[in-house]
């Protein structure tokens, strides 16, 4: 084990997968500019380069790498920069498969943040999970955990399917315990991040943090709350949801998207659909407002879920 | 650099890939008024492109690829793909190339080279460029052709791929089979190079790579043309841009219609749209399928009998392919489902 902030540990998934599989390719913009670049010394620079800023083309020129039989990570820093290749994402790289029968893999990794809720204002704040998640063809990672970023990471490098994997940027210099050597966490198999027996509560990326912070206090108050971290949200592991929520029988649902692109009104359907009868109250999403994120600190604090307003939700249900 | 021409059997090889493909989209658009409802949607044929297609492809070898846009049933034909592959795709049915998964637009032939096809106009040229990067890093000298029409390069894709793809030296030769449409738009109202009336290949400037135009309805030019295209990318001195001009015969794709409206191919857009019947005129005249028989029966590189009995052996083939695919059962239901993930 060592003790890595969750960049670092990002690093080293790809680092453990290039390492041992020469088709894995690494590139993207201000990406191995010099030959002294970690990367380009271990691995060549015929698997890492820089590109220029054009990311259909890094995206296309992934899709076809892994077509013809390489494993292409591209690194796009923010996931609004996906926008501008929103086809090559959703429409290409996710079907290419489907459409030609099975014939060809598209083994890709699109690494990129998200939800940079630090004044970066409208544009580069926004949870996009929920927009990526509904593609078939398409695999979502959202990592909470410094462990889990490596993991997930490596798993989402062998996998044989495009997958887009997001991680929160206030999560970057979180440290956490990160195991050594070959380590792989496995794609729609939730973690229990807190066990408990009174309340289900589910969240994502940075969001997890806050409802672990919220189910903390709520202990002091005789609330047991079970946190639920899909860690994946395409494949989703609705069973371990269910389980929990069989449990429970109280559910509360956490996410930074504003709520009609949030990752929790999906989970919320196949709750209410599913366990509608066994609830004893009815599902709360805490989520962020629907509105675009604004700049100023409050603002941008009022906009999207705290500690105080998960509290407060699961106060609700167990009333 | 200098490509030596075919020699005559390789000349009769084109002829006859030349006559399948044209038989074949014949057999397509026949389709619609011998078989209505057999065919779904939106399809695009190649008639007029053939020269183009099997000029450039008669360069290739295994271990190289080729992508394409949703016109997209001649590559895979010279490829040696099975024409009772790619009907019974076309008409959705089992024995179909993609299972009955991906239809006329998304024809694809992994095991001859030929990995795909998008649907979305420029957006398979960055696909064609990652492919060459995986073939410039097995350094046997493979090479990668990417298809797209004159429309794909007003595209960022092919912008931003063409940039890419010189920087990097990538073996990919990108073919740009202008044929003076882009559905119901002609090329001069829509590309600032033809509209200064220089020609599309201008925009290699651009990107330090080689840009070529060529008559794409001869297929002796686009053999040399394409063959030292080809050979510079193998020899690692990265792509080029070919522009090959050809006149598309057939208009854009069968009509646009809710079900219950039998499909057809309208009248090209030349005439339907611009009433310039004497230009479509004089590009049947110019029609590169006969003016290519014509040119090998007239130099004695087959006779007038032979070439007849070619025809008559494709007309054959491609009648068994329509046959075949009639008969394909349907895929079952479930089979919707497969193949969403690896």
């Amino acid at each position: 084990m060592a003790n890595l902030p969750f960049i670092a540990a990002i690093d080293e998934g790809i680092h453990q997968e290039m390492a041992r599989d020469s088709s894995v390719l690494y590139f993207g913009q201000n990406l191995a500019t010099t030959e002294n670049h970690e990367f380009v010394k271990r691995y060549g620079a015929s698997r890492v380069r820089v590109t220029p800023i054009s990311e259909t083309a890094e995206i296309g020129i992934a899709i076809g790498a892994a077509i013809g039989g390489l494993r292409p990570v591209v690194e796009l820093y923010m996931a609004e920069f996906m926008l501008v290749a929103m086809d090559q994402v959703v429409n290409e790289g996710a079907k290419f498969r489907y459409m030609s029968g099975g014939q060809v893999k598209v083994p890709l990794v699109l690494k990129a943040g998200f939800g940079f809720t630090a004044g970066w204002a409208g544009q580069h704040t926004g949870t996009l999970t929920a927009l990526f998640m509904g593609w078939p063809g398409l695999k979502v990672v959202v990592p909470s955990t410094a462990a889990d970023a490596k993991g997930l990471m490596a798993t989402a490098i062998r996998d044989d399917n495009p997958v887009v994997f997001l991680h929160h940027y206030m999560l970057t210099l979180e440290h956490g315990e990160v195991p050594d050597g070959e380590h792989l966490v496995p794609f729609g198999k939730a973690e229990i991040r807190r066990a408990g027996k009174d309340v289900t509560l589910v969240a994502t990326g940075w969001m997890v943090n806050r409802a672990l912070a919220a189910a903390n206090t709520l202990a002091g108050e005789g609330i047991d709350v079970e946190v639920i971290d899909p860690r994946t949200v395409a494949p989703l592991d609705l069973d371990t949801i269910m389980k929990s929520v069989d449990k429970t029988r109280r559910v509360v649902l956490v996410d930074q998207a504003p709520r009609h692109a949030s990752v929790s009104a999906i989970i919320a359907g196949d709750i209410a659909e599913h366990r509608f009868n066994s609830l004893k109250a009815p599902i709360i999403q805490v989520t962020g407002s629907d509105t675009t994120i604004p700049y100023s600190e409050p603002l941008e604090a009022f906009c999207i879920p705290d500690e105080a307003r998960i509290a407060a939700a699961v106060r609700k249900v167990v009333k | 650099m200098s490509v030596q021409a075919p020699n005559a059997e390789r000349q009769i090889w084109i002829l006859t890939q030349m006559l399948r493909i044209r038989e074949f989209e014949n057999r397509v658009k026949r389709s619609f008024t011998d078989h209505p409802g057999v065919i779904r949607g939106h399809t695009h044929l190649a008639d007029g492109a053939e020269a183009s297609i099997v000029g450039s492809l008669a360069h290739f070898k295994t271990g190289d690829a080729a992508l394409a846009t949703y016109r997209c049933h001649g590559y895979p034909l010279a490829l040696g793909t099975d024409p009772k592959s790619i009907m019974a795709e076309i008409y959705g049915r089992a024995d179909g190339i993609c299972k009955g998964l991906g239809g006329s637009m998304h024809i694809t032939d992994v095991k001859r080279g030929f990995l795909g096809t998008s649907g979305i106009v420029g957006a398979g040229i960055p696909h064609a460029a990652g492919a060459a990067w995986a073939a410039q890093n097995r350094k046997k000298g493979e090479v990668v052709l990417s298809f797209f029409g004159d429309g794909a390069s007003k595209q960022g894709a092919f912008h931003e791929t063409l940039n890419i793809a010189s920087l990097w030296k990538l073996p990919v030769i990108f073919v740009m089979e202008n044929n003076g449409y882009n559905v119901v738009t002609t090329t001069a109202q829509e590309d600032a190079n033809a509209a200064a009336g220089r020609p599309l290949s201008v925009k290699a400037d651009a990107y330090e790579m080689p840009g070529v135009t060529v008559d794409g309805t001869d297929p002796l030019a686009v053999f040399k043309t394409v063959g030292e295209a080809i050979e510079r990318a193998r020899e690692g001195k990265g792509p080029t841009l070919v522009e090959s001009k050809v006149y598309r015969l057939s208009a854009h794709g069968n009509i646009i219609a809710p079900p219950g409206v039998p499909l057809h191919y309208p009248e090209h857009e030349a005439i339907a749209v611009f009433g310039k019947r004497e230009e479509y005129e004089a590009a049947l005249r110019g029609d590169p399928v006969p003016r290519f028989r014509g040119a090998l029966v007239q130099n004695g590189t087959l006779t007038s009998a032979q070439a007849d009995e070619i025809a008559q052996k494709v007309a054959d083939e491609m009648q068994a392919a329509v046959t075949f695919a009639l008969k394909s059962p349907f895929p079952k239901n479930e089979s919707a489902l497969d193949f969403n993930f690896a």
